[in-house]
C-alpha cells in the first residue's frame, strides 16, 4: 500500500528526518508514536507533499509519489488529517466538507458529492446537525470529526492522522478511535501518529517508535505494549508501578 | 444648496465612489488569497482605460472594451508567474515594496507607449451633453453605466465566491492554504485567478469611467490611494463593506466641494486612513465574530 525508503527531510538546512523506513500494508493501521519534536508531522507532511524530501522514496498505492505537488498526491488517493485540524474557521460545515471532495470534482466525478456526503454524515450524523454553523464555532471534538470527514471526502484508500485525540476529553477521544478502528474495518488503510500511545495501540495492527528522526522500535501493537523501553517511555508503566 | 444641487453631487459621489469600491474590491481578492496589498492595483484601472482607447479607431467601442480587459487580464497574470511566485515566504515589506515598484513601473512603460496627453473614451450611450434628468438633476447616461456595471461586478464576484466551486476554493485558499492544499486545490493557481480577477475587474472600471472622468497614465497612483482607504474603511478582505465604504467616501468627497476649496478634496482619504488605522483598524463594519475566527 505505502512504502517509504530511506527518506531525509526538514526544513531547509533543518534534518528533521534521518533516514526513515516503513511500510503500511492494505487494510493495517499503523501507529507511529514519539515524543515532542520527534519528527512524527514532518514525517506526514513529507509524505503528503507539503515539504520536500532531502533524499529517500516514497511509493503510495503503487506510484512513486516523491516530489509531486501536495494536490496530485491527494489525487492519488491519500489524505492527511492534520494536526491542529486546519479547518476553514469561516467556511460551514458543509462548505468544509464540500471542499474535501475537490479531487473528485477534478475527475469530472460532481455526481459522486451527495453520496459522499451521507457517508460522512451517517459517520458522523453530529456533522448533519451542525451542517451551517460556521466551522469555527465547532467545539474540539466536533471539529476533529469534520477534519477527519472533509479528508474522507475524496474517498482516499490511504488516510494519515496527526494526533486526532489531541485536546479531546478521553470519552470524546474513544470515540474518535472506535471510528477510526470503522474505517480500518471498510478496508481503508491508516497511518496514524499520536501522543496517547496506548489508545493507539489498541487500536492498530503494527507501530514504530520515532525518535528525533529516527526510528528505533518497530513491532506488532501486542509486542509494543509489552516492550520495557516503550511502556516506560510512552505508556507510563513506572509512573503506574511506583504509584501502586 | 437646491434639491437638485444636492441630488447631483449625490450621483457624483456615488460614480467616483463606486469606481473606488471597485478598486478596493481588487485589492481584497487579492489580498485574501495571498495577504498581499498589491500597489499596482490602480495601474489596472489606467491600463484598461488606456488600452481600450488605442483600439476605439480600429474597432467598435464594445470590441475595443472586451480586448482591453483581456490584455490587462494577461498581464495581471504575467505580474503574478514573474514577480510574486517565484517568491517563498516573502515579507509584507518586500511585498509592498515589489508592487510599488510594479506600478511605477507600468507606468513609465505606460508613458513611453502612449504618452502624457489626456484621453477619453467615447461615452457608451449618447454623448458629452446627452443627460437624462432625474427629479431635476441632470445626469449622463455614463453615471448609469457605471453604477449598473459596478453593481454587476459586485453580484457577479458574490455569486463566484460562494455559489461556484472555483471560488469556493479561493476562498479556502485565502482562509489557510495549507488546508486548501491537502483538499487536493492547486494554490498557486488560485493565486494567479486572484490577479487575474482583479486585474479585469480594474480593468473594466477604468473603461467605463473613462468617458467621465478621463484616463492618464498616471492616474493609478491615486485611485490606488482612494481604494486602500476605502479597503481599509471597510475593513480589509471585505469586499461588501468595501462598496459602502466607497460610497461613503465618494459622497464625502463630492460635499466636500461645496464647503471646502477644491484642493482639499484629496485630503479627506488621506485624514479617514489615519483616522481609521489609529481607531478602528479592523474597518468600520468589522464583525467580532469574524475577526474572532480569523486569528483562530
Ligand atoms: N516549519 C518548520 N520550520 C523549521 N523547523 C520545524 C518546522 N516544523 C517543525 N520543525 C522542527 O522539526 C522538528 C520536528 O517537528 P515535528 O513537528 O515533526 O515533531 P512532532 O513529532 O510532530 O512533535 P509533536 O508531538 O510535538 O507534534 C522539531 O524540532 C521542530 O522544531
Ligand atoms: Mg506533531
Amino acid at each position: 500500500m505505502i512504502r517509504i525508503r530511506n527518506l531525509e527531510s526538514g526544513y531547509g538546512k533543518l534534518r528533521v528526518l534521518k533516514g526513515i523506513s516503513i511500510h503500511v500494508n492494505t487494510g493495517e493501521i499503523v501507529a507511529i508514536i514519539g515524543g515532542n519534536g520527534a519528527g512524527k508531522t514532518t514525517l506526514l507532511y513529507t509524505i503528503a507533499n507539503l515539504v520536500k524530501p532531502f533524499s529517500g522514496t516514497i511509493t503510495v498505492l503503487g506510484t512513486d509519489s516523491t516530489g509531486l505537488s501536495p494536490e496530485k498526491t491527494v489525487a492519488l488517493g491519500c489524505s492527511l488529517v492534520p494536526e491542529g485540524r486546519q479547518l476553514f474557521p469561516t467556511m460551514t460545515v458543509r462548505e468544509n466538507l464540500i471542499l474535501g471532495s475537490y479531487p473528485l470534482m477534478k475527475k469530472r466525478e460532481k455526481r459522486r458529492l451527495p453520496e459522499e456526503m451521507e457517508r460522512i454524515y451517517s459517520l458522523f450524523p453530529r456533522l448533519k446537525e451542525r451542517e451551517n454553523q460556521l466551522a469555527g464555532t465547532l467545539s474540539g471534538g466536533e471539529q476533529q470529526m469534520l477534519a477527519i470527514g472533509r479528508a474522507l471526502m475524496s474517498d482516499p484508500q490511504f488516510i494519515m492522522m496527526d494526533e486526532p485525540s489531541m485536546g479531546l476529553a478521553p470519552i470524546i477521544a474513544r470515540d474518535i478511535f472506535n471510528k477510526i478502528e470503522d474505517l480500518r474495518n471498510h478496508g481503508r488503510t491508516i497511518l496514524l501518529v499520536e501522543q496517547n500511545a496506548r489508545a493507539a495501540l489498541r487500536i492498530a495492527d503494527r507501530g514504530y517508535v520515532m525518535e528525533t528522526g529516527n526510528l528505533i522500535i518497530e513491532g506488532s501493537s501486542e509486542e509494543l505494549m509489552d516492550n520495557p523501553d516503550v511502556g516506560r517511555a510512552y505508556l507510563g508503566k513506572d509512573f503506574k508501578r511506583i504509584s501502586e | 444648496m437646491s434639491f437638485e444641487q444636492v441630488l447631483q453631487y449625490i450621483f457624483s459621489g456615488i460614480t467616483v465612489g463606486s469606481i473606488y469600491a471597485v478598486v478596493a474590491i481588487g485589492f481584497n481578492i487579492i489580498y485574501n488569497s495571498t495577504g498581499i496589498i498589491n500597489f499596482a492595483q490602480g495601474e489596472f484601472v489606467m491600463m484598461g482605460g488606456i488600452i481600450a482607447h488605442s483600439f476605439t479607431p480600429t474597432m467598435p467601442l464594445f470590441l475595443a472594451v472586451v480586448l482591453a480587459v483581456v490584455i490587462t487580464t494577461a498581464v495581471g497574470s504575467l505580474i503574478e508567474l514573474v514577480f510574486i511566485r517565484s517568491l517563498k515566504n516573502p515579507s509584507v515589506l518586500r511585498m509592498i515594496i515589489i508592487t510599488i515598484g510594479l506600478s511605477i513601473l507600468i507606468r513609465e512603460i505606460a508613458l513611453h507607449i502612449w504618452d502624457e496627453k489626456i484621453r477619453a473614451l467615447p461615452f457608451f450611450t449618447g454623448s458629452e451633453v446627452t443627460s437624462i434628468t432625474i427629479f431635476g438633476a441632470h445626469i449622463s447616461p455614463q453615471v448609469l453605466w457605471v453604477l449598473g456595471i459596478t453593481a454587476l461586478i459586485v453580484v457577479a464576484l458574490q455569486f463566484f465566491f460562494y455559489f461556484t466551486f472555483t471560488g469556493q476554493a479561493m476562498r479556502a485558499c485565502a482562509a489557510n492554504r495549507k488546508a486548501a492544499s491537502l483538499c487536493g486545490i492547486n494554490t498557486r493557481k488560485m493565486v494567479n485567478l486572484s490577479f487575474c480577477l482583479s486585474a479585469a475587474i480594474g480593468a473594466v472600471a477604468g473603461c467605463t469611467v473613462s468617458p467621465l472622468t478621463q484616463t492618464h497614465y498616471a492616474m493609478g497612483t491615486p485611485l490606488a490611494i482612494k481604494g486602500f482607504t476605502v479597503a481599509i474603511l471597510g475593513g480589509l478582505g471585505n469586499s461588501t463593506a468595501a462598496v459602502l465604504a466607497g460610497l461613503l467616501l465618494g459622497l464625502l468627497e463630492s460635499f466636500s466641494i461645496s464647503l471646502l476649496p477644491m484642493a482639499y478634496k484629496d485630503v479627506i482619504a488621506i485624514s479617514i486612513l489615519l483616522l481609521i488605522l489609529f481607531f478602528r483598524p479592523g474597518g468600520l463594519f468589522q464583525s467580532r465574530q469574524i475577526v474572532a475566527l480569523k486569528s483562530f
